[in-house]
C-alpha cells in the first residue's frame, strides 16, 4: 500500500468531477472514451456520437508517457482514421523505454487545436505541497526544466490566503484563468489525496477555457477509505493498474487476491520461472535484505521470486502461499539436473507466530514430497520469534519423516548464512 | 529525564486499544528490568459502554487492574504523569486519535502502530508534533525499546527473546531502523556482538515517517550512555542523506555502523513494491548502493553486504572496549516471570485435576462431541433436537419414532406459561447437589404474585 498510478481516463473524470467545486468556471468537455482490445468500435461510436462530429485524439492510456516520440499518438483524426488506428495498435506488443508490453487500452478524446502548450504539476514532500508551473508546457518541458517555477505551500496552509499570484511571473491576459485554475487543481489535489499530480501540456482556448491535454496522477491508495464517494463506488473502485508490460502471472494474482482479502500480508512476484534460488521469507525487512544477499553473492539470475508474508497470517493463509511457490519450483526439474534451494528465512518475528506459521508450511511440504525430490529441492531453514523451538523442531520433523534436504538454523546463525550456505554447496558442485 | 530521553524506567503509558496481550507483554517486560511501578498506565477502549472500567494484568506472580477508559479525555485528567501513548488504532482512525494525543499537554511521545494510514494524515501530524515540540514513531510499526526501561507495545516479542536478548538492562548501543520486523532481529544480533542496545527505536517503512533516522540518531549522540550507533536504512527516500550531512557537519561524532538495504532492487522490475511503502527508488540518489557508498565516504562504519554486518559490529565495539570508551555492561540474572497457565499446560509442565466430570459431553477436541458424535456432524447431517436429546440423556442415538416423540413432547409443552420460578429453582437447587429440603424449600421460596399464586393465595 503506497502511492499508486492511475488511469489517465480516471484522473481526468476525477479532475472533471472535483475541479468545478473550487474553480467553478471549469467547464470540461467530458468526452473521453476507453477503446480496449474486446471493445465494440462500432459500439463506441455510437455510445460516443461525438466521435463522429468533432476530430479526435487516440493515445495510449497505460501508465507510460512520451506517446508522441513512441509514435503512438494519433492526432487530429476523424473517426475512421481512429478506428484504423484501434485495429492497428491494440494487442500489438512493442517497447517502451526496455519495457516490452501489449498495447491493451487506448484513450479517445477530442483534438484541441492550441497554439501554446503549459506545464503544472503538483508534488509533496515532508512539510509542503509544492506548484511546479511553467509557460513551456509539452515535449519541451525537460529541456526547459530551468524555466520551471517551483511554489512551496506550506502544509495546512489554506491555498484561497495563499500569494500564489507573487510567487508567479507575469501571466498576462491569463491571469484571471490560471490563478484560479492553479488554485482549484490544488484543492482537489488535497482533498483527493493525490500524491502527485501533473498536467502536461493544458491549452487554453480562444474562450479562455482550460482544457488539460495530457494527464498523469498517482493517488495515495491508503487514503480510499476517506473517499468512497469520489473514488468509484465500492462495485467498480476506482483501479491501481500494473505499469506497462507488467502482467500477473496466474499465481502472482492469486496471492494478490489473498493478500488483498486478509490483514496480514502475501506478496509474491515471479522473477525467472527457471530460478534454482526461491525464497519465502517472513517480514518486509528480512526479504529485502535476502534478495540484497541473493543478489550480492551472485545469484542474481538464479534468483526465482521476491516475496514476503508478515503480520501473523494464519496457518491457512500461509499454507496456501508456501504451497503456491512450492508448485512454481517443482513445475519442472533444472534441465542439467542441477539442485534448486528453497530459503524459508526470516529474522526473529516480534509476535508472528513461528510454530503456527511453519505448521502451513510444513503441511504444504508434506502435500508435495514427491514433486519436491522429483525436483531435487534443497531447503534452508533459518527464523526465531515467539515458539521458534517449536517452530524450528517441526522442520526438522519434516526433514527426518521425508527425506528431503532440510537444513535448520536458529537465531544463533547469522540471518543471511544460509546464503552463503547455498553458494558454498554450488561451488562444492562445480 | 533529559531531552534527549524518550523514556526512562518510571515512564508510563497511556495504550490506545484494548491489546490483552501486548499489555501483559509490556508488563512482564517490566518485571523482568525490576521497574517499581508498570508502565501502562491506562488502556483506552473507546467502544465500552462505562467511563471506567478495569483490567486484570498480571505484575509477576500476582493480579493487579489497569483502569481501562472510554475517552482518552479521561484517562489523560487521571494519569497526569502518563507521556507516552501507544496508539493501536486501526489505520482509519490512528488519525484523530493520535492527533488529540498530540494536542494534550502530557503526552509527549506517541507511537502509532497501525499500517496504512493516508500519507497526507500523517504529515498533518508532524506539523502538529513539530509545532508542539512533540515525538511520533511510525506509523506502521513495533515501536522501540530501551532496554531496562521502556518497551513500546509488542516490540522485542515475547519474554524468552527479550531475555536472550539482554533487553532486562542498559547496554551501550543506540540503534534505530526503519523496519520493524528487523529491529528485534538487530537487538539479537546486537546483544551476541556488544555488550546490547541502550536504546532501540523502529521508525516504520512509510514514506513520511513521524520521526527520522536522523532524530533517533541526534539523541543518541546527545546522550552520553550509548557509546556506538547502529542503523539498519533502506532504498527510497533521502534521509540516509540527513545522516552523511550530519556526520560531515561533526553533529554525529559516535561511531556509526550502518546499512542500506536494497541492493537487490537493481534485478527487480521496476515499479515493483519491494518491502515498505517508502521502499522505492525515485532516483539514483535513492538507490541503495549509492547511499552505502555515499555514507562510506562521509566516513561511516559500512559493510560490503548484510551478510557482515554482524562482524562490523563486533569489531567497533571491542575497539571501543580496547581503547577504554566503552565499560561493558554488568549483566545480572533477571527475574522469572511465572509461565502463564495456558502456556504451561501447552508445554505440559503443569496439571490439574478437573472440577467437573461428565461422561456425555466432551469439549476437550477442537469440535466438541456429544457422547462421541462431533457437534459439526449433527449440524451438517441435520440431525433433529430429538436426537440431541438422546445423546445427551440417554447416551445413544435413539430411534427415528423415538425422537419424533421428543420433539412432539417438546413442541406441546414449550410454553409453560410464564414466570416458573419455583419449579425452576427447585430444580436448579437439585441439581447443584443439595439435599430435598433445600430444593423444595428454594423452589417455595419463590412462590408469589407471579408464580403459583393461587397456592400463595390459598395460603392467606
Amino acid at each position: 500500500m503506497a502511492q499508486k498510478n492511475i488511469y489517465e481516463y480516471d484522473a481526468k473524470m476525477l479532475l472533471a468531477k472535483e475541479l468545478p467545486k473550487y474553480y467553478p468556471e471549469f467547464k470540461y468537455h467530458n468526452k473521453l472514451a476507453i477503446a480496449e482490445s474486446d471493445t465494440d468500435l462500432e459500439q463506441l461510436v455510437k455510445d460516443n456520437p461525438w466521435i463522429e462530429t468533432d476530430k479526435v485524439v487516440v493515445k495510449p492510456d497505460q501508465l507510460f508517457g512520451k506517446r508522441g516520440k513512441a509514435n503512438l499518438l494519433l492526432l487530429d483524426a476523424n473517426c475512421d482514421e481512429m478506428k484504423q488506428f484501434c485495429v492497428d495498435n491494440l494487442d500489438r506488443v512493442c517497447e517502451i523505454g526496455n519495457i516490452r508490453g501489449t498495447l491493451k487500452r487506448l484513450l479517445i478524446e477530442p483534438f484541441i487545436p492550441h497554439e501554446k502548450e503549459y506545464y503544472v504539476s503538483i508534488t509533496s514532500d515532508r512539510e509542503n505541497d509544492i506548484i511546479h508551473f511553467s509557460f513551456e508546457g509539452g515535449i519541451f518541458v525537460e529541456e526547459n526544466w530551468d524555466k520551471v517555477i517551483h511554489i512551496p505551500v506550506p502544509l495546512g496552509k489554506d491555498i484561497n490566503f495563499f500569494d500564489l499570484e507573487g510567487k508567479l511571473p507575469d501571466l498576462g491576459e491569463y491571469k484571471d484563468v490560471l490563478i484560479p485554475f492553479i488554485k482549484g487543481l490544488f484543492q482537489v489535489y488535497v482533498d483527493q489525496d493525490f500524491a502527485f499530480f501533473e498536467i502536461n501540456p493544458f491549452a487554453i482556448t480562444e474562450e479562455k477555457e482550460i482544457v488539460p491535454l495530457d494527464v498523469k496522477a498517482r493517488l495515495d491508495d491508503t487514503a480510499i477509505f476517506l473517499h468512497g464517494d469520489t473514488w468509484g463506488n465500492p462495485d467498480s473502485p476506482i483501479e491501481f493498474p500494473a505499469g506497462f508490460g507488467q502482467t500477473m502471472s496466474e499465481e502472482e494474482a492469486m496471492i494478490h487476491e489473498l493478500d488483498e482479502k486478509t490483514g496480514a500480508s502475501l506478496k509474491l512476484t515471479v522473477l525467472n520461472r527457471e530460478g534454482r534460488v526461491w525464497t519465502m521469507v517472513a517480514g518486509g525487512g528480512a526479504s529485502v535484505i535476502y534478495t540484497d544477499t541473493v543478489v550480492d553473492l551472485g545469484f542474481g539470475n538464479e534468483l526465482g521470486n521476491y516475496g514476503e508474508y508478515s503480520g501473523n497470517p494464519s496457518r491457512e493463509h500461509t499454507e496456501i502461499y508456501a504451497q503456491t511457490i512450492i508448485d512454481i519450483i517443482t513445475e519442472k526439474p533444472d534441465p542439467q539436473g542441477k539442485p534448486k534451494y528453497l530459503i524459508i528465512g526470516g529474522g526473529i518475528a516480534n509476535f508472528t507466530d513461528v510454530k503456527a506459521t511453519f505448521t502451513g508450511i510444513v503441511s504444504a511440504i508434506k502435500k508435495s514430497v514427491d514433486k519436491l525430490k522429483k525436483a531435487n529441492v534443497k531447503i534452508f531453514v533459518r527464523r526465531g520469534g515467539p515458539n521458534e523451538k517449536q517452530g524450528l523442531e517441526l522442520m526438522k520433523q519434516v526433514g527426518e519423516e521425508t527425506g528431503i534436504p532440510f537444513e535448520v538454523y536458529d537465531r544463533y546463525t547469522h540471518m543471511t548464512r544460509v546464503v552463503e550456505l547455498i553458494k558454498k554447496a554450488e561451488e562444492g558442485k562445480t | 529525564m533529559e531531552d534527549y530521553d524518550l523514556f526512562d524506567e518510571n515512564s508510563q503509558a497511556i495504550i490506545y486499544g484494548f491489546q490483552a496481550r501486548a499489555i501483559q507483554r509490556m508488563l512482564d517486560f517490566d518485571f523482568v528490568c525490576k521497574r517499581e511501578k508498570p508502565s501502562v498506565a491506562a488502556v483506552i477502549r473507546p467502544t465500552q459502554a462505562a467511563a471506567v472500567a478495569y483490567h486484570k494484568v498480571f505484575w509477576g506472580s500476582n493480579e493487579i487492574v489497569v483502569p481501562v477508559y472510554k475517552t482518552l479525555q479521561l484517562a489523560i485528567k487521571n494519569h497526569p504523569k502518563a507521556d507516552v501513548m501507544v496508539n493501536f488504532a486501526s489505520f482509519r482512525s490512528a488519525y484523530p486519535t493520535s492527533k488529540e494525543a498530540l494536542e494534550s499537554d502530557t503526552i509527549r511521545t506517541v507511537a502509532i502502530i497501525a499500517e496504512g494510514m493516508p500519507e497526507r494524515q500523517t504529515r498533518q501530524l508532524i506539523k502538529i508534533a513539530n509545532e508542539r515540540n512533540k515525538i511520533i514513531i511510525g506509523p506502521a510499526t513495533v515501536g522501540g525499546i530501551k532496554a531496562g526501561a521502556f518497551k513500546i507495545g509488542n516490540t522485542a516479542g515475547t519474554i524468552e527473546n527479550i531475555e536472550l536478548s539482554k533487553l532486562y538492562r542498559p547496554g551501550s548501543v543506540g540503534f534505530v531502523s526503519k523496519s520493524g520486523g528487523l529491529s528485534n532481529e538487530m537487538n539479537f544480533m546486537i546483544s551476541q556482538t556488544t555488550d546490547g542496545i541502550y536504546e532501540g527505536i523502529a521508525i516504520g517503512g512509510d514514506r513520511y515517517p513521524g520521526s527520522q533516522l536522523i532524530d533517533h540518531l541526534l539523541r543518541y549522540e546527545a546522550n552520553p550512555k550509548i557509546k556506538m550507533l547502529v542503523t539498519l536504512g533502506e532504498i527510497g527516500g533521502k534521509d540516509e542523506y540527513a545522516i552523511i550531512d550530519a556526520i560531515k557537519a561533526g553533529k554525529i561524532t559516535k561511531p556509526l555502523v550502518i546499512w542500506v538495504a536494497g541492493t537487490g532492487a537493481r534485478i527487480l522490475p521496476a515499479g515493483l513494491q519491494f518491502g515498505h511503502a517508502g521502499a522505492m527508488a525515485g532516483s539514483d540518489m535513492e538507490t541503495a548502493e549509492a547511499k552505502n557508498k555515499a555514507l562510506r565516504e562521509a566516513g561511516a562504519i559500512v559493510p560490503d553486504s548484510y551478510e557482515d554486518l554482524d562482524k562490523m559490529i563486533r569489531q567497533t565495539f571491542e575497539n571501543l572496549v580496547k581503547e577504554g570508551k566503552i565499560k561493558p555492561a554488568e549483566d545480572f540474572e533477571p527475574p522469572k516471570v511465572p509461565l502463564d497457565f495456558n502456556d504451561a499446560t501447552r508445554l505440559g509442565v503443569v496439571r490439574r485435576p478437573a472440577d467437573v466430570v461428565v461422561s456425555i459431553s466432551d469439549d476437550r477436541g477442537e469440535i466438541v462431541t456429544f457422547n462421541q458424535v462431533p457437534l459439526d456432524k449433527i449440524i451438517r447431517e441435520n440431525k433433529s433436537i430429538g436426537y440431541v436429546i438422546g445423546l445427551l440423556w440417554f447416551k445413544r442415538e435413539l430411534p427415528d419414532f423415538a425422537q419424533q416423540y421428543i420433539e412432539m413432547v417438546i413442541k406441546l409443552t414449550a410454553d409453560h406459561g410464564p414466570a416458573v420460578s419455583g419449579a425452576h429453582n427447585a430444580i436448579i437447587t437439585a441439581r447443584a447437589g443439595k439435599d430435598l429440603m433445600s430444593a423444595l424449600a428454594s423452589g417455595i421460596l419463590t412462590i408469589g404474585p407471579r408464580f403459583g399464586g393461587a397456592v400463595s393465595d390459598a395460603a392467606k
